[in-house]
């Protein structure tokens, strides 16, 4: 089985879908002649054409209303927005156009859009090129939300993205891209070619939006992480020796709830991590869902590791990621009786 | 006729691999426009908007009426000019040779576009307020900003009055009329307008001068902005750097069928002029004419500032990807260091020793400071404020929630 990068897998998934579908177009700031600044694109508007994948200027808001009107008109957009930071001013048109246009019309209109954008921190990026806002999306009614931890993922759930009838918000965690990162900063970076979920199968195949993945089977408490988090978990519970159930919700709406209750249930205890803001963030609604579904199997209270309430900051970045020792010290608590 | 309506796709005339071509820019010769009246209106302004305001000639000397509107300007403020420029270039060589080091994860320059910034900072006054963009910080060297704090700032030690909370150059200063940036495309071009209504609400007479790209002519931003002027008449200037070149994407996309940016301003009702923003005088005579008609009440004025983006967009850019090589040099309306220094020697007030000797002495004081900030921490050898300073300012009253992630974080 090939081996590639996450932006590999993401570039194979359009190319795949572009090349059967006549419909499915790409477009967004720099993704048409030299690629996108992660590359996500490079070389498909080489293969498919100007009229298939190009250049816009500069407004998100536009990117995303384009692409609103040609979904309604039979077409299938993947768009991009460069950095996560930058949809803000294409929100009116996700949250109030794309998100709705299906249920207003009564089924008259549809919007089949993926919109894909890189997200969350550990790059030095500093407040606007490392946020993490998909609970300003799963807020929304009418919206899918998906985010992969793996290349594996990544192709399987943008084509399925890419074929969904409705909106797709499409998360890529930018410190994946080109390999895992466990949290530790001081250790040389790896490449997802030394890694087994770097294996991506040619052609096409689909991850089910819906669907969490088991990581790692387990039977003492309940790790729920998705993104960037999903390594730095692993890491974490490596380093405690806890027997600990680690699930990559890869789609958080639809949630998987069945796999989460499941193995709550069996656990008894769960630690939910995310690199989002802690107030109000996506971590609080799977605590609430949690707690609904699985509250007399609970034998401690459930625990969060989040990034703090304060704007992604430069210099300390490293004390804003949740890092291991802070999911560790989580994992401790969440095993007290 | 085709059978059905297609569509546009805008490229550049040429690519990597292919002779740099800017055939298509039409360079009208220097001191063809006449220096309008300071309440020129929008209509009268269109020769200005699709034109292009020129001071220096292909042979260096400063010719026609813009130029005669500088008389007044001694030779020591255009010497000062010339050293504004060649610390602002000192200062981005080595702060990018401080990035390929691994000083700083990140450097953005703005190498050809020095005169811009330079000029348009030395006429403001004390008060007015710049809302920049990340490739403005040759208003702050024109500004006498502290290189310690510049400086600091790009290696997030303690030089940086910001403590660490931003991206390198994204600078802040009250104090030197820089407003802090953003790092989002756009959205600030209207907030100067806000500014400037304050400035007039509360009997002021300082002016707000809002940046952006040609790139972010596209935000929606822009139009809110000009739109807002249009409707309030505040004392602002809206500054647009045509460098060419958003990222990758070729001026074109952002300009559409439109032929300048100067013209969009047009439709607003606002003026517009369009200038050689290669040309140290040109810069500073617009700039002059601009700043003093809005402050004298005339309402907004527009100013596309027609220039090259030499550099990578940033270090994180390799422009050779998506443009020929040999761009920069073939840009027709040169490098501003050098038209300046060639007018002041035709002049007889320069030399191509003193010039020489000026720039070695600028480039080993800059070099010094550098030395003396990098000794107070580096990304090599982080030295950052307290990881606790991040919950600092986020309100202007710490929140309880706010207190006990402080303590979680362990301070």
């Amino acid at each position: 089985m090939p081996k590639m990068t996450m932006i590999e897998a993401i570039r194979d998934a359009m190319d795949v879908k572009l090349a059967e579908d006549a419909s499915v177009l790409v477009f967004g700031e720099d993704v048409g002649y030299f690629g996108g600044v992660f590359r996500c694109t490079a070389g498909l508007q080489k293969k498919y054409g100007v009229e298939r994948v190009f250049d816009t200027p500069i407004n998100e808001s536009a990117i995303v209303g384009m692409a609103v009107g040609m979904a309604a008109q039979g077409m299938r957009p993947c768009v991009e927005i460069q950095f996560a930071d930058y949809v803000y001013p294409a929100y009116d048109q996700i949250t109030q156009e794309a998100a709705r246009l299906r249920h207003r019309s009564n089924h008259q209109f549809s919007c089949p859009l993926v919109v894909r954008m890189p997200t969350g921190g550990g790059i030095f990026g500093g407040q606007t090129h490392s946020q993490s806002p998909e609970a300003l999306f799963t807020h929304v009614a009418g919206l899918k939300v998906v985010v992969p931890a793996t290349p594996h993922d990544a192709k399987g759930l943008l084509i399925a993205a890419i074929e969904d009838p409705d909106p797709v918000i499409f998360l890529e965690p930018k410190r994946l891209y080109n390999g895992p990162f466990d949290g530790n900063h001081e250790a040389k970076a790896t490449g997802w070619t030394s890694h087994p979920d770097g294996e991506v199968p040619e052609g096409r195949y689909v991850i089910e939006i819906g669907k969490a993945a088991i990581r790692r089977p387990g039977r003492d408490v309940t790790v729920l992480a998705y993104g960037t988090m999903v390594f730095v978990a692993e890491a974490a519970v490596r380093a405690c020796g806890i027997d600990a159930e680690i699930i990559d919700l890869r789609s958080l709406l639809p949630l998987d709830l069945d796999t989460i209750a499941a193995s709550v249930a069996k656990t008894g205890r769960c630690i939910v991590v995310h690199e989002a803001t802690r107030t109000s963030g996506f971590g609080a609604e799977v605590i609430a869902e949690i707690q609904e579904a699985c509250f007399w199997s609970l034998r401690s209270p459930i625990q969060r590791v989040t990034g703090w309430d304060a704007p992604y900051p430069l210099a300390a970045e490293w004390d804003y990621f949740p890092s291991p020792a802070r999911i560790a010290r989580a994992l401790l608590k969440a095993m007290e009786d | 006729m085709p059978d059905h309506p297609g569509l546009t796709f805008p490229q550049p005339p040429a690519r990597p691999g292919e002779s740099p071509d800017f055939s298509l820019i039409d360079i009208p010769p220097a001191g063809a426009l006449d220096l309008p009246p300071l309440d020129l209106d929008a209509e009268a302004s269109t020769p200005y908007a699709q034109g292009l305001v020129r001071v220096l000639d292909d042979k260096g000397a400063a010719v026609g009426p813009w130029a005669d509107y500088l008389a007044d300007v001694g030779a020591d403020v255009l010497m000062r000019g010339l050293f504004d420029m060649l610390t602002m270039r000192a200062v981005d060589r080595r702060l990018l040779n401080a990035q390929r080091q691994g000083k700083t994860p990140f450097y953005l320059q703005c190498t050809g576009e020095e005169a811009i910034g330079c000029a348009f900072q030395r006429q403001l006054g004390k008060g007015d307020m710049n809302f920049p963009t990340y490739r403005q910080q040759s208003l702050l060297v024109a500004a006498d900003y502290p290189l310690q704090a510049l400086m600091g700032q790009i290696y997030s030690n303690d030089c940086d009055p910001t403590e660490g909370r931003q991206l390198a150059i994204m600078h802040s200063s009250r104090e030197y009329g820089f407003f802090s940036i953003s790092g989002n495309l756009g959205t600030q071009f209207v907030q100067a307008v806000g500014w400037a209504m304050a400035n007039a609400l509360s009997g002021s007479d300082r002016i707000a001068a809002g940046w952006i790209g040609d790139g972010a002519t596209a935000s929606n931003d822009f139009h809110s902005a000009l739109l807002s002027a249009s409707v309030y008449q505040p004392p602002v200037i809206f500054n647009i750097v045509n460098n060419q070149w958003a990222i990758s994407t070729y001026t074109g996309v952002a300009a559409g069928a439109s032929r300048t940016y100067a013209q969009r301003a047009l439709g607003y009702g606002i003026p517009a002029l369009r200038v050689d923003g290669n040309d140290y005088l040109a810069v500073a005579a617009v700039s002059r004419w601009a700043i003093a008609r809005a402050r004298a009440g005339l309402g907004p004025v527009a100013i596309e500032w027609f220039t090259y983006r030499v550099a990578a967009h940033s270090t994180s850019d390799d422009p050779s990807a998506y443009r020929p090589k040999a761009e920069a040099e073939a840009w027709p309306l040169g490098d501003p260091v050098e038209r300046l220094k060639h007018f002041l020697v035709g002049r007889g007030l320069w030399s191509d020793e003193q010039h020489a000797q000026k720039e070695a002495e600028i480039l080993d004081s800059v070099i010094e400071i550098q030395k003396e900030v990098e000794a107070r921490g580096t990304f090599l050898d982080p030295r950052p404020a307290s990881p606790a300073k991040m919950f600092d300012g986020v309100y202007a009253e710490m929140p309880p929630h706010l207190w006990r992630q402080r303590q979680e974080l362990g301070y």
